[in-house]
């Protein structure tokens, strides 16, 4: 095997295809272009009589979680299934991990099961990165959120939602509203938007929500709701992640809607035809009013729908530059041989 | 070794359709042409009949048998099926048959919309591979290639090229 370049990022294979997900940093636009495409077909596979084509039939994916899941979780399980992938879920959490088991080791026995294709959600950033570097070069690693770091999934299908809703990103100015300090979600929309050419990508939040080094990604910092809402094509809310925070970042739930929840009257600071999305769960009456999230501007459970087909394109894309790399390899070994 | 015309082609298949459609009994077929090259031949067949019927397109790289050699195609599109296929007649179109797997796959996929009534397959060049048990119903023209030798569609002006891969 030949060893690993070490210009080229983990997540390729030699000829620049997709062989892990694991973020969107260093993606270029043309390949998130190609995701979002592969998408669209695979959107259409999910409106026919059968939502399924044979594509990874007699393949093995394995669902790996360490955290809780229900969207993310589900919306993968079914799209392997619509590739016609054989699925097995793991809930690490409940099983060997508490009763001594470590990280490597849980792992190493799936890949004793056969299995082609991890999908790792962890509570550790870099936990995925680490997998895909370490324990199984020739598995395929997707990335379904790890930490604080990235969730390029939802990444790419917040990105499909903006684009078949606003058609594009060129003329965009796209929001990014509430806890930015504990949000994988808003890192990959940061990331993505900025590669597909967002020319205005804002992120709204108290200073005590803000990661440190937030300009690096090339937004614009408010503060203030009615002021940085103005005129906005597209707002992303994020969900108040209480579980992770440690000491007294916000006063209360109470004092957060107040200042930051999105309410009918903040959104009609936004342009008329603006979109609302949140990558859920939602916490009414914490971040979102009830009217927006079931009103017109909406588009929250089409996220669910679109996040099916990105799935189902990240999983074959991924499964393609696999073995797209073995034969590669296989190419090279046998060529050495020969001289 | 000369190719034909293939706008000569399209017209003796406008009419050998017209004859298989009418001896089947046919009366109004759906069309469907195979992205790429199967939908530029499938557009002026049906302007040779002079109809105006919608046509579906089909893109086959979800049903390839070669995914676990080739990958998946960089540039598939979603298949539009502007009709029923459940209880229809069919006139599947595609621009070159060779080994017919391409066929294969594009009937797998058909019969994951429905159960059409008839399929009747329809294609510009047969290169005569019979790698699969595939016939075409009604065919432009049947060439014999050497295994070094391709021929290559470009449309939507249908012409065709002879492409030698020992070059």
């Amino acid at each position: 095997m030949t060893p690993l370049d070490t210009k080229r990022p983990l997540q390729l294979n030699d000829q620049g295809q997709l062989r892990h997900f694991l973020s969107l940093d260093g993606l270029r636009r043309e390949l998130l272009t190609e995701i979002l495409d592969t998408a669209d077909s695979f959107l259409e596979v999910g409106a026919r009589a059968v939502k399924k084509v044979p594509l990874l039939r007699g393949k093995t994916v394995c669902n790996v979680f360490f955290e809780n899941s229900t969207r993310t979780r589900t919306t993968f399980e079914l799209a392997a299934q619509r590739l016609s992938a054989d699925v097995i879920t793991l809930n690490v959490s409940t099983s060997s991990a508490s009763k001594g088991e470590t990280l490597l080791d849980t792992l190493r026995n799936l890949e004793a099961m056969a299995a082609d294709m991890f999908v790792v959600r962890h509570g550790d950033s870099g936990a995925a990165h680490f997998i895909a570097e370490h324990v199984c070069p020739q598995v395929a690693i997707i990335n379904g959120g790890d930490g604080r770091h990235a969730h390029p999934t939802q990444g790419m299908l917040d990105m499909l939602t903006i684009r078949r809703h606003k058609g594009g990103f060129e003329n965009l100015s796209v929001a990014i509203v509430g806890d930015i300090l504990h949000s994988r979600v808003a890192r990959s929309n940061m990331l993505a938007l900025k590669t597909l050419g967002c020319p205005d990508i804002r992120v709204i939040a108290p200073k005590t929500l803000l990661p440190i080094g937030i300009e690096q990604y090339g937004v614009k910092v408010y503060t203030d709701m009615t002021e940085g809402l103005k005129d906005v094509d597209v707002v992303i809310m994020l969900r108040l992640q209480r579980e992770r925070m440690t000491g007294g970042l916000l006063p209360s739930e109470g004092e957060f809607y107040r200042l930051f929840g999105l309410t009918t009257a903040r959104l009609a600071g936004a342009k008329p035809d603006a979109i609302v999305m949140h990558p859920g769960p939602i916490n009414r009456g914490v971040e979102i009013e009830s009217a927006v999230a079931d009103g017109p501007h909406s588009v929250i459970l089409n996220q669910v729908t679109y996040g099916i087909a990105i799935r189902m394109a990240v999983l074959s894309m991924a499964m393609s530059g696999q073995t797209a790399q073995r034969q590669f390899e296989q190419g090279q070994f046998e060529q050495e041989n020969a001289q | 070794m000369s190719l034909p015309n293939p706008a000569e082609l399209i017209s003796q298949m406008a009419t050998r359709l017209k004859a298989h459609l009418e001896h089947r009994g046919i009366s109004d077929p759906r069309f469907i042409g195979i992205r790429t090259g199967g939908v530029w031949v499938a557009q002026a067949l049906l302007k040779e009949l002079g109809s105006d019927e919608p046509l579906g397109t089909l893109d086959v790289s979800f049903y390839r048998d070669d995914f676990s050699q080739n990958g998946l195609h960089p540039q598939v599109r979603p298949s539009v099926l502007p009709f029923e296929i459940e209880g229809q007649h069919l006139v599947l179109i595609d621009d070159v048959l060779m080994s017919g797997r391409t066929i294969r796959a594009a009937m797998n996929e058909l019969f994951d919309y429905g159960r059409p009534a008839s399929v009747t397959l329809v294609c510009l060049l047969d290169l005569d591979a019979g790698e699969l048990p595939i016939r075409p119903n009604v065919v432009g023209a049947t060439l014999s290639l050497a295994a070094h030798e391709r021929v290559k569609l470009s449309g939507p002006e249908l012409a065709l090229e002879l492409q030698d891969l020992a070059l």
